[in-house]
């Protein structure tokens, strides 16, 4: 499972007017296009990195995909299959926190890991993905005592114990100090080399796009369609410095994301 | 966290107790008053005195505690599931809603002539009226916590293929309790404010009936330990519903503040 086909995609969000404006009489809904005709193929294992600047709908597209949100017209297909409702299948970590705020770590790991039989290995398991996250010692802690990273490495945890057919994380690294930055994307595409499963991700950093993606997928401003969609061939570990088709790419893409100069 | 007992809360609270006590004291025997019409601390507790000696007091307390009681279970046991129903289903809450926002305002008291009806004279009646005065504002301010939960957390519990049972028992009650252990604590001062005034017309026991009777009887020192005494249970009824809110599982609400 894994293959992802986008098919002419739109997104509409109607808002409704509470008060005329000044001057204008008409009270019709306001019709917001979000993504406008989007087509993409996604193959079976890939690590997919999406980027875009903030509002042109990456989240939207994300939870569509996921099962959570309805395209206004067009449609997704998984595997040939088309997406009608969220499934155990794909697990999703939420920009916003997503982390039961009444469950303490070792709850919320335990959601994914609830219907195992064998205590002993569900709690051997439960402990590994919270020892992977560095929250040892955090266990019984709720997410409201923890800091913004920390749920954020509890959420990944969270979602890497179910071991999903497919993974999508919206900004999971956001609010992650820089070493734990890289430790988790470390893990993450060491993670994605051993089971091999597709992996959706968006991110704001030019940089986890070009050392995890096999393809990067750039989105434009609204009513927002593909800018660009590359697959990287180059094996990983990748190092941007020495590798001048990366080298040129990052400054394609910095270009691409309103910025003249790679920084 | 709340903590009721510490030594300069109660201090504080004792002190401003003294003093009202004193100004009491002091105007009952300078007023120039009766003792009939005014009867000064030292009457009034020594009536209490006797009236809890006799075990007057005591039945009528555990009279209207026993309605209260009741007539609030049966209310949350009803209007939570109720709310939560209501805040889930969105036809239901469309049109259930206006009938609800109907009756609220309707005070329990205006009630007492059907419920006497109906149910005669004795507790039925009374618990009856308690019941609609706690059963309205539970089914509101369930329905309206358990719209106001994120709707990512359901989203989370799609991912995660939780059934109907787990989503009303691990999204849906988590997430209401804290709100719904303050309603709770709203609702018990409202029940036991109506249950004395249910008391003072349809029934021949109880902390409002025991009031009633006194005044006919024209004994206002008995009026006035019954006003205490339905102070001193309603502060305790509120101590104990508070205590409800520290408990270990809206903790997490707790702390967020
Ligand atoms: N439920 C909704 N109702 C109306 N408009 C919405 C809704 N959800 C999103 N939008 C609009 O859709 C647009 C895209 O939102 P989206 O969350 O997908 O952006 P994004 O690309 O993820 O941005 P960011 O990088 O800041 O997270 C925004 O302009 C937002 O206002
Ligand atoms: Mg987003």
């Amino acid at each position: 499972m894994g293959h992802i086909l986008i098919q002419n995609i739109t997104k509409e969000y109607v808002n409704r007017r509470r008060r005329p404006r000044n001057g204008e009489d008409n009270t019709r809904d306001e019709v917001l296009t979000v993504l406008d005709n989007v087509n993409l193929e996604f193959q079976d294992g890939e690590m997919v990195c999406i980027l875009g600047p903030s509002g042109c709908g990456k989240s939207t597209l994300l939870r569509m995909i996921a099962g959570f949100d309805t395209p206004s017209s067009g449609q997704i297909l998984i595997d040939g299959r088309q997406v009608t409702a969220p499934s155990a299948d794909i697990i999703f970590v939420f920009q916003h926190n997503g982390l039961l705020p009444w469950m303490t770590v070792w709850e919320n790991v335990e959601l994914g890991l609830r219907n195992m039989q064998d205590e002993e290995e569900k709690s051997a398991q439960i402990q590994e993905f919270i020892n992977m996250v560095e929250l040892a010692g955090f266990e019984n802690h709720y997410p409201s005592q923890l800091s913004g990273g920390m749920q954020r490495r509890a959420e990944l945890a969270r979602a890497l114990a179910v071991n999903p057919e497919m993974l999508i994380m919206d900004e999971p690294f956001n609010g992650l100090d820089f070493l734990t930055h890289m430790k988790m994307r470390e893990e993450v595409v060491n993670m994605h080399e051993f089971i091999a499963k597709t992996t959706l991700m968006v991110t704001h950093d030019i940089d986890d796009a070009l050392v995890m993606g096999d393809r990067i997928v750039v989105m434009g401003d609204r009513p927002t369609q593909v800018k660009l969609v590359r697959k990287l061939e180059m094996g990983r570990p990748r190092n941007l410095d020495r590798d001048p088709e990366l080298a040129a790419l990052r400054d394609e893409l910095f270009f691409m994301l309103g910025v003249s100069y790679a920084v | 966290m709340f903590k009721p007992f510490s030594a300069r809360a109660v201090f504080n609270s004792l002190l401003s107790f003294g003093t009202v006590l004193l100004l009491w004291q002091v105007t009952s025997s300078f007023s120039g008053w009766s003792s009939q019409v005014f009867p000064s601390p030292t009457t009034v507790f020594n009536s209490m005195w006797s009236l809890i000696v006799n075990g007057t007091l005591l039945k009528h307390s555990v009279a209207s505690l026993y309605r209260v009681t009741v007539g609030f279970y049966l209310a949350a046991l009803l209007g939570i599931p109720f709310g939560i129903m209501l805040g889930r289903m969105l036809l239901m809450r469309d049109m259930l809603n206006p009938l609800i926002q109907f009756l609220r305002p309707i005070s329990p008291l205006a009630w007492i002539p059907l419920a006497m009806l109906w149910f005669g004279i004795g507790d039925q009646p009374a618990i009856f009226l308690i019941f609609l005065s706690s059963f309205f504002p539970l089914v509101v301010a369930t329905m309206v916590a358990v719209s106001s939960i994120s709707p990512v957390y359901f989203q989370v519990a799609a991912n995660f293929c939780f059934n109907r049972t787990e989503v009303v028992t691990k999204i849906i009650v988590p997430a209401i309790l804290p709100d719904v252990i303050t309603a709770l604590r709203l609702t018990i001062s409202i029940a036991w404010l109506v249950v004395v005034a249910a008391e003072m017309i349809a029934v021949q026991s109880g902390l409002g009936y025991m009031i009633l009777d006194s005044r006919n009887a024209l004994r206002m020192d008995y009026v006035m330990v019954g006003m205490i005494t339905i102070g001193i249970i309603g502060v305790i009824l509120d101590l104990l519903m508070r205590m409800l809110g520290n408990i270990e599982s809206t903790s997490w609400a707790i702390r967020k503040h």
